[in-house]
């Protein structure tokens, strides 16, 4: 049993109260799950904008002129590739290429970049981070001490734009900026977890409140609402992205979760033989995206069977809000990975027929 | 929280209205409260026995699926269909929107259950 009173809290902490959240545990952290209605809150992110408290994500510093070396040696996707003020995401990987965490990547420059990491691996990421930190170079985890908020929603832009003189159109996906947010020093990215439009700001936790009261007054003419945890995981599992714990883990590689394209396996790290192996052996297993023919919801840990016999489990199931579907992702055995292919969903205890299909069961809707 | 008089209330956060020899089952405010948005609802066959504590089905909220149990012994002799073609009713009026009715067998078993008022207590 987890002691309540034991939790951590973000700076929001007093505000989801007062906005009716419900509390959960997360991550080691009192978190709001919902305020008013899950679904109504993943609606407004779709229609029109919804006001997230992410601070419990981690944020490491790396710093040094070996940083760049340093970075592309414990992650498996190409920073070299990425300019000053851009973000890319990546996997980072054991030696036996299953996944430490997967991250976001902001560089400064070439002898600054910032990670930003899931809450429930920050101690995990940053003592990888630290044993493996061969180079000349400094790691500071500065979690505690900056928040962070995501505006997501395609009215966004609009929010945001009455609150700075900053010219948001001139921001493309995937990038950021130092940005003066209502008078607060902000680095504000164009990027997000819902497959939609978005904004993530970083600030020092003390701003953290008022820009919270700020954003969702302003918001209000758009119809924002603030938004928990729980529309966080429908929206991100619409639009086929990961989460860690679930399509990720440290038994699950990111080319058996369908991200090859973020594994650059013509550069050198840590993981790199171990995936190149798996790669030329073929995958034995990968995460598809399927949809229930009979009635049912599929949920997390949920058996997955093909003739009889189980070929994996479901690491993501909800009734689609936006779809009014019961779709999911599931880890199975490749043979049975074609698109397609009927599998059956094992639940309570009943086999329940479904069909592969694509796990990008939403279009996304980014402003490139 | 809104909790009815003339019912009775289990710990696992049914209420039970009893007409004659015929008991409503459903779930309360305070558990639609906790579930969040129900979309999905599963419900029992007719005809189908239960003893005091079995599921009679399952509600789902968004993020989760949680047994609802049947407070009282009897056999199923109606379900609420308009609960499976909209699981949302169990949100909007839980009271009226009762999931399963049956033929108590045993009524003595009332006794077990809670008042209003030791519900309500319950529920702090």
């Amino acid at each position: 049993m987890i002691r309540l009173d034991s939790l951590k809290k973000t700076p929001l902490y007093d505000t989801h109260l007062k906005y009716g959240a419900k509390m959960i545990e997360f991550a080691g952290f009192s978190m709001p799950v919902q305020y008013e209605s899950i679904l109504k809150e993943h609606e407004a992110v779709r229609k029109n904008a919804g006001l997230f408290d992410v601070s419990h994500m981690g944020e490491i510093i790396i710093e040094g002129k070996d940083s760049e070396k340093f970075i592309n040696y414990i992650i498996s996707n190409n920073v070299a590739k990425i300019n000053d003020n851009q973000a890319m995401y990546s996997p980072m990987c054991y030696q036996n290429g299953t996944t430490v965490d997967d991250l976001l990547v902001y560089k400064f420059s070439n002898e600054k970049y910032m990670l930003v990491v899931n809450a429930s691996n920050i101690d995990k990421d940053y003592n990888w981070i630290d044993e493996n930190k061969n180079y000349n170079i400094a790691v500071k985890n500065i979690s505690n001490e900056i928040s962070e908020l995501a505006l997501q929603g395609p009215k966004s832009q609009k929010i945001l734009q009455k609150m700075t003189e900053y010219n948001l159109d001139d921001m493309k996906y995937y990038h950021f900026d130092k940005i003066n947010l209502d008078g607060v020093n902000c680095l504000i990215s164009r990027s997000g977890y819902t497959g939609e439009d978005g904004f993530e700001i970083f600030l020092k936790n003390d701003y953290a409140q008022p820009m919270w009261e700020k954003i969702l007054a302003v918001g209000k003419e758009f119809g924002i609402k603030p938004a928990g945890l729980g529309a966080r995981d429908t929206l991100r599992f619409e639009a086929g992205l990961p989460l860690y714990g679930n399509e990720l883990s440290d038994d699950i590689t990111p080319l058996e979760a369908g991200l090859g394209s973020f594994v650059k396996l013509e550069k050198d790290f840590i993981g790199r033989d171990a995936l190149l192996k798996q790669k030329q052996d073929g995958l034995k297993r990968k995460i598809v995206g399927f949809e229930m023919i009979d009635n049912g919801i599929p949920r997390h840990g949920y058996d997955v069977c093909a003739q009889g016999e189980k070929i994996g489990y479901v690491t993501t199931g909800y009734l689609s809000p936006t779809l009014k579907k019961n779709i999911g992702m599931a880890l199975i055995s490749s043979q049975f990975a074609n698109i397609g292919n009927e599998i059956s969903i094992i639940i309570r205890n009943k086999p329940l027929k479904a069909i592969v299909t694509s796990k990008n069961f939403y279009k996304k809707n980014y402003k490139k | 929280m809104k909790i009815l008089e003339g019912l009775y209330y289990s710990k696992n956060h049914e209420w039970v209205k009893v007409e004659g020899d015929k008991a409503y089952v459903g779930i309360t405010d305070f558990a639609q409260h906790s579930l969040g948005d129900i979309v999905y609802a599963e419900l029992p066959e007719i005809d189908t026995v239960l003893n005091a504590g079995d599921t009679l089905g399952t509600v789902e909220s968004v993020k989760a699926a949680s047994d609802v149990y049947c407070p009282i012994s009897g056999k199923v002799i109606e379900v609420n269909q308009s609960i499976a073609d909209d699981p949302s009713l169990l949100n909007s009026d839980p009271y009226e929107n009762w999931m399963i009715c049956v033929e108590i067998s045993d009524p003595s078993e009332l006794d077990e259950l809670m008042s209003p008022e030791e519900y309500s207590d319950f529920c702090k």
